[in-house]
């Protein structure tokens, strides 16, 4: 038996015996929660919109910080990993899983100084996200303002 | 020489050098899990006071190695040699151990494999005449190494069910050359490092069971033993996952292991406890051999062990940079003698 056959062998065994993610289920915590944190959110908004009179972009913003305030909240008193780890993408994709993104390594390195640690590791889960998202707004808005101008 | 050779990975220490003492310390969810009553000292606040992780593990080692001395009635300056290393980059808590210690220190690296590594080298300087005790120490730490291998602690991630959890805990033994004391180290096995291309760091046990399973193999044919020579064989931390493959690989080779076969990762917590596959990290074998296995040793329910710790030797940037995980499993053979 030459050595990839013996890998491709090995890796049918790993695939056989190593336990699955409980899909179904996982799926229905991440839709209750994630949902949960929009209706939040939305609530968030209206409140902003009725109560406090603001505009739609104002409501909007309001409805953002609140989030992130809540999310931090959460992240430094150690509980939303917890909800993290329950939900899964649930808690991760809202708003609320990038401000956890940020805070906790935030916590995590204040031990290695506020510039060498706190700054530099910010964003080491959430730069990507931010690389990747601003320059894919800057591709699109150039290619909206292009097809603008073609369109007439 | 070629006496003390069984063959290219294995050797013999007629000498037998004994275990003298040995110590545990243990986080607490270590301590609320089966093996919660073998341990001597289990810290209920992991920072155990310090100011950061790292010096929390520095902490529990250096402790663990006094305690260990301690219980042999000795002294640091008693000691010839102290092996030891741990996980984290530049094997810091052994190296910032040895310093407060100030015992002639060698630091090693075997990842998870470490505790049966120092056990081997120093068994093998105690049957060449060349210390009189030697102490064999590591460590890992839960918080450590998550900031270095994975995620910052408060972000909120799932692992998947393959995943095993860095034991918070450091062993030591102390080894001696005097007959003194009934534990026995009578051969080791050196491991070779084995990659059947595994990269999935979420399943280390997959990386690891095969490294184990060619020591196992090579231990059996260099010294002409029989697996029913042992009343035990241990692997290190190759979890639930592991387990069921490195049996399986076994028994492709012919070996049916049976009974007699465990793994610390999956012994030192419950399934109930939630951490996935199991323990894992240097202190997973250590705090179970320095704990549990040699109190049933010393209480006549084993009488000889095979230890075979396991380690994953990558680190993040490997892995980031689409590397397998290469392996190593070092085995050490332990038997209850009669002493003086």
């Amino acid at each position: 038996m030459n050595d990839q056959q013996r890998q491709q062998n090995y890796d049918d065994m790993v695939k056989r015996l190593s336990p699955k993610s409980e899909k179904p289920f996982s799926l229905l915590k991440a839709f209750v929660v994630g949902g949960l944190i929009c209706t939040l959110g939305q609530g968030f908004k209206d409140l902003a919109l009725q109560v406090l009179r603001l505009d739609q972009e104002g409501a909007s913003l309001f409805c953002s910080f609140c989030l992130i305030f809540l999310s931090a909240l959460l992240t430094g008193l150690g509980v939303y990993d917890r909800l993290g780890k329950f939900a899964g993408a649930g808690s991760i994709v809202p708003i609320t899983g990038f401000a956890n993104s940020i805070v906790s390594p935030a916590m995590e390195f204040k031990r290695e100084g506020f510039v060498t640690g706190v700054g530099a590791k910010m964003f080491v889960v959430a730069g990507p996200v931010l690389v990747y998202g601003i320059s894919t707004s800057v591709a699109v808005g150039l290619l909206y303002y292009v097809l603008g101008l073609l369109g007439g | 020489m070629q006496a003390k050779r069984y063959g290219r990975q294995s050797y013999a220490l007629p000498s037998k050098p004994r275990v003298c003492s040995f110590a545990s310390t243990a986080g607490k969810k270590e301590g609320e899990g089966p093996l919660q009553n073998s341990f001597d000292v289990v810290v209920q606040d992991d920072t155990l006071g310090e100011k950061s992780w790292e010096k929390a593990e520095t902490r529990m080692l250096s402790d663990t190695v006094s305690l260990c001395l301690r219980k042999a009635g000795l002294r640091e300056e008693d000691v010839d040699l102290f092996l030891g290393g741990d996980l984290l980059n530049q094997i810091v808590s052994a190296g910032f151990a040895a310093r407060g210690l100030q015992i002639p220190f060698l630091g090693l690296y075997g990842a998870c494999s470490t505790m049966a590594e120092s056990l081997l080298l120093g068994s093998l300087l105690l049957d060449g005449g060349f210390a009189k005790r030697v102490v064999c120490a590591t460590s890992s730490h839960f918080s450590t190494a998550e900031r270095q291998y994975r995620f910052p602690l408060e972000l909120g991630n799932q692992r998947p069910p393959s995943a095993q959890w860095t034991v918070t805990g450091a062993g030591a033994t102390l080894l001696t050359c005097e007959p003194t004391h009934p534990i026995a180290v009578e051969a080791v096995t050196v491991g070779k490092v084995i990659d059947l291309k595994q990269n999935d760091e979420n399943n280390m046990g997959a990386a690891m069971a095969p490294a184990a399973a060619d020591t196992l193999l090579a231990h059996l044919r260099e010294t002409g033993r029989r697996l029913e020579q042992y009343d035990r064989i241990v692997t290190g931390d190759l979890g639930r996952v592991g387990y069921r493959l490195f049996r399986e690989l076994c028994k492709q080779e012919g070996l049916e292991l049976g009974d007699r076969y465990t793994d610390c990762g999956c012994d030192i917590f419950a399934p109930e406890q939630g951490l996935q596959a199991g323990g894992s990290g240097c202190g997973c074998s250590a705090v179970t051999l320095n704990g549990h296995l040699f109190q049933q040793m010393l209480a006549g329910n084993i009488r000889r062990l095979l230890f075979m710790a396991t380690g994953a030797l990558l680190s993040p940037t490997t892995t980031l940079q689409g590397e397998s995980i290469p392996s190593i499993a070092h085995a050490v053979s332990l038997e209850v003698v009669p002493c003086c």
